[in-house]
C-alpha cells in the first residue's frame, strides 16, 4: 500500500520515544557532573608513571630515566632531567619528570616505547584547572601513581604487565649474542 | 436563576456578570468584547508555551535524548526562560531593510493567527464570535498570513529571507486549495458554514437525550465525521495541507535552516522573533482546532448527562476539555511528525498538493455527495459508507501510482559488487 513507509517510520520513532523511558539503550545520556561518567576499561588520555610500593613512591618507581619516551614523544611533551647522586653518577631516576598535557595528545607511544613498563595510560579526565600554564604541566609527584591504581583502573592490562616483569625476573635477562667474529 | 450546569457554568457566570449591566448597554457590549477576547490572548499563548515545552522533551526522546531538564523539574519552566531570552535580546534592524514592513510583519502575522481562533467553537454557546460564515472567515483571514510571511521576507532585503518568503507564497497558496476543498466536502453535507452548526450536526442528539449513559456518551462520539469515509479522508487530506499551511514539518521549506538560514525568520531577532514563533504556534492551535470541529466533533466527546440535571443537554464534563483535548493530540501528532520525516525538495511539495492532495480532495467531494444520496437502511448508510470508502482508498492508491515518476534501471555495480 502507498505511504505504509511513512507509517513504519512513525513506528519506529514511537518506538524510540516510549522505549526512552523503560530501556536504558535508548536513553544513553550521562548526566555528568551529578551521575557517573563514562570512563571504561579502555579509555585513555595522558600518561602516568607507575610505582610498586604503595609506601615508597620515589624509591620503587620503574622510571630509569632513560628519556627514550622524551626522544618518541611526536609533540615533545615530555621533559626530563636525570637525577645525579653526590659523586655526579647518574643515579637511574628522574629528578625532573614533566608532561605538558596542553600538549599531550594521548597517542600512547611513550608507553609503546617504554621498555621497563614504567610509563602507562591513565584514564582521569577531570583535569580542568583555572591556571593554564603551570595548572597543566604535570610534574613528576603529580604523574606518579601506584601498580595498585594500575591494577584499579585497566586490571587486564596490569595483569599482563606484572606477569611479564615477574617472568623477566625470574630468568636472568638473556645475554645479547655476540654476533660471530 | 437556572439549574447550575458544569459544561455551561463558564457561559452562565459571564452572563450573570453581565445582567449587573443591563442599564450601560454601550458598556456591556465592551465588557462583552473583553471577556470574550481576554481569554483567548491569555490562554492561548499559555498553550503556545506548553507545547514548546512538549515539542523539545518529545523530539528530544524521540531522539533518544533527555530534553530541557534543568529549569525547574523536567524543564517545566523551560519556555519562560525562552521568553526572558528573548525578550532581553538586542532587536536588530537591517540598515537597507524597509523598516515599516519590517516592523510590521509580524504584526499583520499576529492579529489574524488570534482573530482566526475566534470563530471556533470552544463548548456550546462559548464561541467568541458567532459568525454564520465562520468557515469562510477562518480562510479569508487565515490566508492573510502568506501576506505577512512575504512582507517579512522582502522587507528583510536578504536574499535568503526572500527565498523563504516566495517559498512561502508558493506553498501556502497551492496548499490552501486542498486544505478548502477537503472543509468544502464537511460544509455540504452539513449545509452551513456556521461551525456552530457544524458541532451540532456531528452529534446524535436523540441518542444525548436518552436516558442510558451509554447511549449519552456513545452519541457524542459516533457522530463524527472523521468515521465517514469522506470525513476520514477529508480529515488527513486537511490536516497534511494544514502541516503545509502552517509552516511545519515536513513542509518547513519557506524556513528551512539548512537551505536558506531561517528564510523569512533571517533578519528577526528578539520580540519580533518570539512574535513570529508565537504565532505560528497560534495558527498551529487554530487550524487544528478548525479540523476539530470539522472532523472530531468539536467539543464533543465521550460525556454524560449529569445525575442531578433534568436539561436535556447537560453534560458534566465541560465541552472545552474536550476541544483542548482533541487540538493538543493533534498538535502532539505533528510533534511526532516533525521528529519523523524529513524535509521534501520543492518541486516535490508542489507536486504533491496540485497532482495529488488536490484530485484526492476533488474525489472526496464526488464521494461526499455520493453518500448523501446514497440509500439509507433504518438510517445507517449501509451502501453509502462501503462503496465511498472503496473509491476513495481505489482513487488514493490509482492517484498515487499516476504520480511515481519513470522506473529507472536498477544500477549495476561494476567493480563494488
Amino acid at each position: 500500500m502507498l505511504g505504509i513507509g511513512i507509517l513504519k517510520g512513525m513506528v519506529v520513532t514511537a518506538k524510540n520515544f516510549f522505549g526512552s523511558f523503560v530501556n536504558k539503550r535508548l536513553l544513553p545520556t550521562i548526566q555528568y557532573p551529578e551521575a557517573g561518567n563514562s570512563v571504561t576499561l579502555f579509555s585513555r588520555n595522558i600518561p602516568f608513571l607507575v610505582y610498586d610500593n604503595d609506601e615508597d613512591p620515589l624509591g620503587t618507581m620503574r622510571c630509569v630515566a632513560c628519556k627514550i619516551c622524551e626522544k618518541e614523544c611526536p609533540p615533545q611533551c615530555i621533559y626530563i632531567v636525570m637525577e645525579k647522586d653526590a659523586n655526579g653518577k647518574p643515579a637511574k631516576r628522574p629528578k625532573v619528570f614533566d608532561i605538558d598535557i596542553s600538549v599531550c595528545m594521548g597517542c600512547q607511544i611513550c608507553v609503546e616505547v617504554c621498555p621497563f613498563e614504567s610509563i602507562k595510560m591513565d584514564s582521569t579526565f577531570e583535569l580542568s584547572t583555572p591556571d593554564r600554564f603551570e595548572g597543566l604541566l604535570l610534574k613528576r609527584e603529580h604523574l606518579l601513581k601506584s601498580n595498585t591504581y594500575f591494577h584499579k583502573i585497566h586490571p587486564d592490562e596490569a595483569q599482563e604487565v606484572d606477569d611479564r616483569l615477574a617472568a623477566k625476573q625470574k630468568k636472568p635477562a638473556p645475554t645479547p649474542s655476540t654476533p660471530a667474529a | 436563576m437556572t439549574p447550575i450546569n458544569p459544561d455551561q457554568l463558564i457561559v452562565q457566570l459571564t452572563q450573570w456578570a453581565l445582567s449587573f449591566l443591563d442599564s450601560y448597554p454601550l458598556v456591556a457590549v465592551l465588557v462583552a468584547i473583553l471577556l470574550s477576547t481576554v481569554p483567548l490572548i491569555a490562554v492561548f499563548p499559555g498553550c503556545f508555551a506548553i507545547t514548546t515545552w512538549l515539542e523539545r522533551k518529545g523530539l528530544a526522546r524521540i531522539q533518544n535524548r533527555i530534553g530541557p531538564n534543568r529549569t525547574g523539574p523536567l524543564g517545566i519552566l523551560q519556555p519562560a526562560a525562552d521568553g526572558i531570552k528573548m525578550l532581553l535580546k538586542e532587536d536588530i534592524v537591517p540598515k537597507t531593510s524597509d523598516r515599516l514592513a519590517h516592523f510590521l510583519a509580524p504584526v499583520v502575522l499576529m492579529v489574524p493567527a488570534f482573530t482566526i481562533l475566534s470563530v471556533l467553537p470552544f463548548n456550546r454557546n462559548m464561541i467568541p464570535a458567532a459568525v454564520d460564515t465562520g468557515v469562510i472567515l477562518f480562510f479569508a483571514l487565515g490566508s492573510v498570513s502568506t501576506l505577512a510571511v512575504f512582507m517579512a521576507g522582502w522587507s528583510s532585503r536578504n536574499k535568503y529571507s526572500l527565498l523563504g518568503g516566495m517559498r512561502a507564497i508558493a506553498q501556502m497558496v497551492s496548499y490552501e486549495l486542498p486544505l478548502v476543498l477537503s472543509g468544502v466536502t464537511v460544509i455540504m453535507m452539513t449545509g452551513s458554514l456556521d461551525t456552530t452548526k457544524i458541532v451540532a450536526q456531528q452529534q446524535l442528539s436523540e441518542w444525548i437525550q436518552s436516558s442510558n449513559a451509554g447511549l449519552q456518551c456513545l452519541g457524542q462520539i459516533i457522530g463524527w465525521n472523521v468515521f465517514t469515509p469522506w470525513g476520514f479522508a477529508g480529515f488527513l487530506i486537511f490536516f497534511v495541507a494544514s502541516l503545509a499551511e502552517i509552516n511545519r514539518c515536513p513542509f518547513d521549506l519557506p524556513e528551512a535552516d539548512s537551505e536558506i538560514v531561517a528564510g523569512h525568520l533571517t533578519e528577526y531577532s528578539g520580540f519580533k522573533y518570539a512574535l513570529f514563533f508565537m504565532s505560528e504556534y497560534v495558527s498551529a492551535f487554530a487550524i487544528n482546532g478548525l479540523s476539530t470541529t470539522l472532523f472530531l466533533g468539536g467539543w464533543s466527546g465521550p460525556n454524560i448527562r449529569p445525575p442531578w440535571s433534568d436539561d436535556p443537554n447537560a453534560l458534566l464534563i465541560p465541552g472545552f476539555v474536550w476541544f483542548f483535548a482533541k487540538m493538543f493530540a493533534l498538535m502532539l501528532v505533528m510533534i511526532w511528525i516533525r521528529g519523523t520525516l524529513p524535509r521534501l525538495r520543492v518541486d516535490h511539495l508542489m507536486g504533491f498538493a496540485w497532482k495529488f492532495l488536490l484530485p484526492l480532495a476533488i474525489m472526496n467531494i464526488f464521494v461526499g455527495g455520493f453518500y448523501y444520496y446514497a440509500p439509507r437502511w433504518h438510517g445507517i448508510p449501509v451502501v453509502g459508507w462501503p462503496i465511498g470508502f472503496l473509491v476513495m482508498y481505489l482513487s488514493y492508491e490509482c492517484i498515487g501510482r499516476l504520480n511515481r515518476g519513470p522506473k529507472t534501471a536498477q544500477r549495476v555495480y561494476h567493480y563494488a559488487s
